[in-house]
Parts: structure tokens; sequence; C-alpha cells
């Protein structure tokens, strides 16, 4: 099938008992419903405008009041007892969706757990049969400490400020901030607080489980006017092409770095190395990242980096020698 | 021609829908409008064609034999029942979370079918609001280039085979699998199933497939266990339980991220705190420790100790591989 009529005809197929039980809705309405232009939706009446029974004694075909959407842009259709219900979810659309709500469970707190499980049990019986394929596919996500979660549901829901002792791993330090909560994030199997930090005084995305201690604070919060939610839809950590560049020769025991960091590029060598490029915005996280790789992986460029980290690791074999 | 198409389509839905009973080819020719002017052959072409179209949308019609009489003794229909999306009721609050639903797949073929399964909920009544602001955004990617290939695998229970690049290993071998289900763990997909060729079951890292991967027998061919538990086969990939202890020393003012973890901590002098640490996999206490070079010793048992040594020493150079 031509895409087209393909797109047209499920369109279609639930346009009109969508249409049945909104009579007289805007075209516009239609359209952000739907997700498509106005345009497409009058193409989609003039099209159910010939459809029906056509047989000569029970004639019965769809009838749309054309004047009121040329004259006042509504949709008036009638005529169409027999296409009074969609059409069943397919099984990819009720494992798409049941998926996500399960996604969806996975991140929620207490209080909203409750409602994604009676949506996940009303769906799955609409869905039948399928509901047995959703169970071939699972979420598991990272909630953090479970004290720590609560207690930052509840700044969220009160609309409070919280103070946030918080690990920064690139540094090995535990910080101390205010921070006011904006919303929870969760993507890569990790849960981030997505916040106002006054500290830093900008937006920044706080992972669950390195947030020690939490404790909400009398003030509101009070994000500045201009503090926005972080786009995510082009991943949660894009490296910034201003930042520097790294270039290291991975032996088999270390190429997993290539698959768990976003990389700019991978050559395999002749010694059998993987030799990747990437960006770092932290130079104390490329030292940790080294050492942890304990040989497996030499770092080629910058060189100073990789001096200052052969300096890092002689310094910690001397705690040995004693 | 798209329209002619949709109209005609659009026509012979309605007309096996109304069917009380299977109704015979001829019956539809006369009934749908648009395969008057048309030769017998190709009616009989283009006939077959809109049923198989209407099919892949997921229009469930059916075949079975007509009163005697006719002609033809094939008939068609499409049972109301089997085709009417159910009677779905959602309070406000339930409402919600599906619309949230609506905004977790970060990838194009199942975030579009997410919004056309909520297209049907919406044309059956619910109203679902997808553009509400929350305070919970959870996201699923998939950017692997084999997800799509092995998602449709598992839902359809179709035996694969796929270019296969473990993680230690520089080779790409090929893997022979059944595949059960398919689990996101910590952000990354696996797939987990049979392995033909090792005869038991396996977990494979979707992003370690090379290209796609590839049908090698029947949709439906093979059943996954009863008992399948995706996420306690998840867990196996996890690292082991904590069963051993270690004894660490911490700088002041450093590795708080080990202290958090600590069973047991005392203070040694006003350099150093000594803790003790619960871990499951010697070699992955050794790669964290070594990550924090001259602030942590590592002091017992020998085996975490003569590790992070090595690691150290290949790493300042002092030692070769």
């Amino acid at each position: 099938m031509t895409p087209n009529a393909q797109e047209q005809v499920e369109r279609m197929l639930a346009l009109v008992p969508y249409l049945r039980a909104r009579d007289g809705i805007s075209i516009d309405e239609v359209a952000r419903d739907f997700g498509v232009r106005p345009s497409q939706i009058v193409k989609d009446l003039k099209v159910l405008w010939f459809c029906g029974l056509p047989d000569a004694v029970t004639g019965d075909m769809i009838d749309i009041d054309m004047e009121a959407l040329d004259g006042e842009g509504v949709v008036k259709l009638t005529n169409a007892d027999y296409l009074t219900r969609p059409l069943r979810l397919a099984p990819h659309e009720a494992l798409a969706l049941i998926v996500a709500l399960r996604t969806l469970r996975e991140a929620s707190g207490d209080s909203q757990r409750d409602a994604v499980d009676r949506a996940l049990s009303k769906l799955e019986r609409a869905t039948g049969e399928i509901g047995q394929t959703a169970a071939a596919v699972d979420v598991h996500v990272d909630s953090g400490d479970a004290a720590v979660r609560s207690t930052i549901d509840q700044a969220l829901a009160g609309n409070r400020r919280v103070h946030l002792s918080y690990y920064v791993p690139s540094r090995d330090e535990t910080t101390e901030r205010d921070a006011d909560p904006m919303r929870l994030v969760f993507a890569d199997g990790q849960g981030y607080l997505e916040a106002w930090c006054h500290r830093a005084r900008e937006t920044r995305l706080f992972r669950l489980d390195r947030i020690s201690a939490v404790a909400v604070l009398d003030a509101a919060a009070t994000p500045p006017p201009g503090a926005r939610p972080k786009d995510l839809s082009g991943g949660l950590f894009q490296p910034d092409p201003d930042d520097p560049l790294a270039v290291l020769d991975l032996a088999p025991g270390a190429r997993w770095v290539a698959d768990y960091y976003p990389i700019e590029s991978r050559e395999e060598t002749a010694s059998g190395r993987l030799r990747i490029g990437l960006r770092y915005r932290d130079r104390g996280w490329l030292e940790r990242l080294v050492l942890r790789l304990g040989g497996d992986a030499e770092l080629i460029e910058p060189q100073t980096l990789a001096a200052a980290v052969r300096d890092r690791a002689q310094a910690a074999l001397a705690n040995y020698s004693g | 021609m798209t329209k002619r198409k949709s109209e005609r389509l659009m026509n012979l839905t309605i007309c096996l829908l109304v069917a009380r009973t299977f109704i015979s080819k001829s019956r539809i020719r006369q009934a749908v409008e648009a395969y008057h002017d048309m030769g017998d052959d190709a009616f009989d072409r283009m006939f077959d064609r809109d049923k198989e179209e209407l099919r892949v949308l997921g229009i469930p019609i059916e075949t079975g034999p007509i009163e005697k009489g006719f002609e033809d003794d094939v008939g068609y229909r499409i049972r109301r029942d089997r085709f009417e999306l159910p009677e779905v009721s959602l309070e406000a609050d339930e409402a919600a979370v599906v619309g949230l639903a609506a905004r977790v797949w970060q990838h194009a073929s199942l975030a579009s079918a997410t919004t056309q399964g909520l297209r049907k909920l919406r044309a059956g009544g619910v109203d679902v609001d997808e553009s509400a602001l929350s305070i919970l955004e959870p996201q699923l990617a998939t950017d692997e280039p084999a997800f799509d290939s092995v998602f449709a695998a598992v839902t359809q229970r179709t035996p694969i085979e796929f270019g296969y690049r473990a993680a230690t290993a520089t080779e790409v071998g090929t893997r022979h699998l059944e595949p059960w289900g398919i689990v996101s763990w910590h952000g990354h997909w696996y797939v987990v199933g049979h392995d033909r060729d090792r005869d038991d079951a396996r977990m494979f890292r979707v992003s370690r497939i090379e290209g796609e991967a590839t049908p090698i027998g029947q949709p439906g061919s093979y059943a996954p266990p009863d008992d399948l538990d995706l996420r306690a086969l998840a867990r196996t990939l996890a690292p082991p339980h904590p069963h051993s202890s270690a004894t660490v020393r911490v700088r002041h003012g450093a590795g708080d991220a080990l202290r958090r973890r600590a069973v047991n901590s005392h203070q040694v002098d006003d350099q150093w705190t000594e803790i003790e640490l619960a871990y499951g996999s010697g070699t992955s206490l050794a790669d964290e420790l070594a990550s924090f070079g001259p602030d942590i010793v590592a002091i017992a048992p020998d085996e975490v100790r003569d590790a992070v040594v090595r690691r150290l020493s290949l790493v300042a150079g002092v030692e070769q591989r």
C-alpha cells in the first residue's frame, strides 16, 4: 500500500468514531489531536463523504456538513452507525504503550504509582492477548535511595526548596548546595533531579544515587523565570564540541568504554586495539577513568594529561612501598 | 490516486463490517462501487491486494463457508467484536499518566506506535492530554541499530541470526537465537533467549550486535519458558552479590562514594580512615579503588591489594603487560 493511503485509512477509521462523539468540534482541535495539519483533516473528510453503504435500498453514506466546515471551521459528521468504535490496538501499538507505562511505573513515586497501575490494568484488559506479549519486554529504572526519593517527591509536590549533599565523582568531593526542584528525569536507566542550582546559578541535573542527603527547606522553590528544563530530545549528555578531545587506545578489556560513553570516533589499530576519540569536560574525570582501566587503556592525547595520570599512579604506588 | 484507494479500502471495510454472515466475493463486488468498472481478473487481483492491505492495518478479515446456492463457496466478513476496541474508561488521573506515556519513547517507530495507540483510545472516548507539564519525565532511548529487528523478533517469536562482538572480543561471531524477551537494564538493552549454538539460555547486549538481526525461521516457531522472569535473568548481569569483605584506607576529605558504602569505619590518624567494604567481584572493586589514585590504599585481602597495585603499576609504566 502506498504509505499515504495506509496512513489515511488508519486515521479515518479513528476519525469517524472520534467525530461522532464530538459534534461540532473545531477543525483545528481535530488536527491537533491527530497531529496533522487542518488541511489534511479536510482532505480526509472529503474522502469520507464518499464512504458508507452505497446500496440503493439501504443507502447510508457518511454525511458531513460541508457548509459548517467551510463557513465556521467546525466538523459535523452524521450517518456512520457502522463505525461507532475505533479499531482495536495493533500488537505493536499496545506493546509500545504498555512498555511506556511500565517505564513510567518504575519511575513513579508512591503517590503516582497507583494511578499508573490502574491505567495499566485497564489497558491490558482492553488489549487482550497482547498483554501476554508485553511480558517479553521489561524496563528497569534506578531510582536511588528510597528515603532520598520520597523527600524529593515531597519537595516537588509542595513546591519547596531543598538542601542537597551531592557527590561529584570527577572531583571525588561531596558538595553542599540549595536547589529549587523542577522535575525528575529518568534516562539511560538513571534517575535525575532537574533543579535550579543556587550555587551554580543554572539548571543542573543531579543523579539521584549521588545525593547523599536531602532536606526540604521552608523557602518556596522559585527558579528564575528564565530557567527552563533542558531539551532532552538529543540524549541526556551531548558532548560539547568545545570540550577538549582525548584519544585513547583500548585493549580488549577496556572496549566497553566505546559502548558506554558517547565517542567521537573509533578505529581498529594494527595491534588489535581500538582507538577512540572522546570529549571530556573535566580532566579529573578522565584521569580517574584511565586509572580505573589499569593499563587496558593508553591515553595518547593530550600528552600532558597522560603524564599527570602516570604521576598520580606513581604517587599511589608510594602508599604501598612502606 | 491515494484518495480513490483510501475510499475503496474504507468502503470494503464498512461492507465487511456490516455483513452478518460470510459474504461472497460477487456480493462484495456489487456493494463496493470502485470494483464495478473492471474485468474479472483485475477485480480478483485488486480484491486480494486490498484484503492484505487491510490485514496489515490489523483489521481481522475472516474467511469461511457461505450458504449453498452461490457460485463461490468462500465468503468474507469482519467480526465486530474482534474489530472494535473494547470500552476503556479512564479516571482523570489514569488518563493523565497515559498522556505522559506518549513522551516516553525516544525512538521513531515506537513513538509513532504509541501515538497511534493513543489516537485510537481518544477516538474511543478517552480524553488523553499529551502536552501536560509533568514533574516526572521518564525516557526510553534506543539508538542501537539492531533494536527494531530484535524487538520485532521478540514480539513475533521469530528465531534470528546476528553478528555479535562480545565485550572483550575483537572478532565478530555469528549467533543463532530464539529470543524470549528484551530488557532495558541500567540504560542498556539486552535480548534474552535460547542460544542454539550453546543450547542454553543466554543474554546479548543489543548494542554489540553488528547491523540487524535476520530471521531464520517462521514467526511463532518456539515458545519461551512459561516461568520466564526477565528481571531475574537480567539480575545475573548485575555485579554478583557482595559476599566478601575488604579493608581500605581512605584519605581525609576523599572517597565519600566509598565511605557511604562502608560496613565499618575507624579513624587511623588525622590523615586516614580505615573502612570495611562488602564486595562481590574483586576485579570490579580493584578497578574502582584504582580510580582514586593516591587517595586510597587497599589493605586486605591480598587478592584486592595485589590487583590494585598491578593496575597502578601498569598505568605508571613501571610494569609492562
